[in-house]
């Protein structure tokens, strides 16, 4: 550890808010590009189940007008 | 021949979005635990364990994460660049999603950089900003960045937005190093008291590993990030094909709508 | 029909005049903005001459370039010539040449005047004009790149300024530094050869890129 104690880690000798702010803000911007990317992908997983669910329903519900029409003869 | 033969395969294979959906899948889950691990050892080394420099002190501590931003967001558009230079010539759709899913995240750590290197020099040479050979080039990278974001925003139609975002991407990745040459020749004329922000010559082993750390963490991430992002896009895209509406039934997502809840799936 | 084309491009500058004029206004209303707000900066003994010079003359560029294809993409003319032309890579050089022509050269002619009233000296005057002479043509050429691909834009104003601008850097460089050595009385020789490879790789890459964004641009029609 190259600090003696935590105090001294804090303040990085005289250059604390500067150090922290750097690495704080590069913190943001990988935890957020990572957690919106985890966003984006359960919207598109939600989007796409529920687009096939419908295509699946129309499909199923085609099919079973086609039977009843054809009974009609 | 038969690697030319293989090469062969697997190039032909790249214009599949299914079998690039298919071999990325373990990738992603490498490179994003790749880039947990080296991140975390590479930022705690380089916030406490690593020397101070002689001569900056602790401000030189901010080298760790501006040096990896500066060569991801590089690295970046490069990639966006070859990726433009294949689409156009063999016309693999591929291509465009990778441009796609390069770009927010070059665009941003394009900005990380120049801010990080501010901060740096604010307590370091006592200037937010100075107008030296790395500076302009950054910032024309930012331009480069922010010129095809706005290209694609706006066209509309995604086979001439693939087109127009290829074509500048190559031209501006050509011209990276051309700027980078010309900057660096007018910075001999301008020089500042500032030196450059490059490693000094001859770092010593306590410093430039855990630069080499975060540089790898770094870039892990990044391909964690592209590929994640290239594979939301090909499921969207491909969202009416049957291997996606398999692969949905065999993660279990199918099954009941009441029931199905949003699953975690990790860092997929 | 080389001859052909370059005939009537000759004859639609002509009637165009505005294509000519415009530039040189442009030129001549910013340089007396400047005189106007920062008269330090044009005086004599500034020697800020270059760099102002050289920023004017990129911004009249940009202009010039949002009407490059204009006219003929609103018409309908260029997916013709698109089509038709046996060689459209020449076609485009043409155009990229006129275009030139009515800009670049014409700063070059009036840079005696201009450069003067921006407070270069006349000592610097002769290689202030080779150096417009040599890089004008560079951003004719990468200007028309951006141009191609953003004239079916409505707003594409903004989005040509920063495709083209990072390309127009190493124009700058260069072009700016041989009007401070000449104004200096320095040897600009090593970078006037600089400048003319640029001009040259530009020629060499230039069409083909702004072929293929016109061909986009044409598709979006």
């Amino acid at each position: 550890m190259y600090f003696d104690s935590f105090a001294d880690f804090l303040r990085m000798g005289n250059h604390g808010l500067y150090v922290w702010v750097a690495y704080g803000s590069t913190l943001l911007v990988l935890l957020s590009a990572f957690f919106i990317t985890r966003s984006m992908s359960r919207s598109v997983e939600t989007n796409i189940r529920w687009a096939i669910l419908s295509r699946q329903a129309e499909q199923a519900s085609g099919a079973q007008t086609k039977q009843e029409g054809g009974n009609e003869y | 021949m038969k690697l030319n033969q293989k090469l062969k395969e697997y190039w032909h294979k790249l214009g599949s979005p299914r079998w690039f959906y298919q071999i990325t899948t373990n990738w992603v889950t490498f490179f994003g635990a790749s880039a947990l691990v080296l991140l975390v050892t590479g930022l705690v080394w380089a916030l406490a364990f690593a020397p101070a420099d002689y001569q900056q002190g602790n401000s030189f501590r901010i080298m760790y994460v501006h040096v990896p931003a500066a060569m991801v967001a590089q690295s970046l558009y490069i990639g966006m660049g070859v990726a433009g230079f294949i689409g156009l010539v063999w016309r693999m759709k591929l291509t465009d999603v990778a441009i796609g899913a390069c770009l927010p995240l070059g665009m941003v750590l394009t900005a990380l950089a120049l801010f990080t290197g501010g901060v740096w020099g604010k307590p370091t040479w006592g200037s937010w900003w100075e107008w030296d050979g790395r500076t302009v080039s950054t910032l024309v990278l930012l331009f480069l960045y922010i010129g095809i974001y706005a290209l694609r925003e706006a066209i509309p139609d995604q086979n001439l937005r693939a087109r127009a975002s290829a074509l500048v991407s190559l031209v501006g990745t050509v011209n990276i190093p051309i700027i980078k040459y010309s900057v660096e020749w007018w910075n001999t004329l301008h020089q500042s008291a500032s030196f450059s922000l490059t490693e000094k010559p001859a770092m010593p082993v306590e410093m430039w590993l855990p630069l080499l750390i975060m540089v790898l963490g770094f870039y892990c991430f990044a391909g964690h990030q592209v590929l994640s992002r290239m594979r939301l896009e090909v499921l969207t895209r491909e969202s009416s094909s049957r291997w996606v509406a398999e692969l949905m039934q065999g993660r279990g997502m199918l099954a009941n709508p009441a029931k199905a809840s949003s699953t975690d799936h990790g860092k997929g | 029909m080389v001859g052909a084309l370059l005939l009537r491009e000759w004859k639609i500058l002509l009637r165009a005049r505005a294509s000519i004029v415009n530039p040189l206004a442009f030129l001549l209303l910013s340089t007396l903005l400047f005189a106007i707000a920062a008269p330090q900066l044009v005086a004599e003994a500034s020697q800020q001459a270059s760099g102002i010079l050289w920023v004017l003359v990129l911004f009249t560029q940009l202009l010039s370039l949002d009407a490059m294809f204009r006219r003929d993409y609103d018409s309908g003319t260029l997916e013709q010539s698109m089509i038709m032309a046996d060689v459209p890579f020449v076609a485009v050089l043409i155009r990229i040449f006129v275009q030139w022509l009515g800009t670049g050269l014409v700063i070059v002619i009036a840079t005696p005047v201009i450069g003067p009233l921006l407070g270069l000296s006349w000592a610097a005057v002769p290689g202030t004009m080779l150096a417009l002479l040599l890089g004008t043509p560079a951003l004719s050429l990468l200007g028309s790149i951006g141009a191609g691909i953003t004239v079916g834009f409505s707003r594409g104003g903004i989005i040509l300024a920063l495709l083209v601008l990072p390309l127009f850097l190493p124009v700058l460089i260069f072009g700016t530094d041989i009007v401070n050595a000449a104004g200096a009385g320095l040897n600009y020789t090593a970078q006037a050869y600089w400048l003319a490879l640029i001009t040259l790789a530009a020629l060499i890459v230039s069409p083909f890129a702004a072929l293929a964004g016109l061909k986009i641009s044409v598709e979006m029609q």
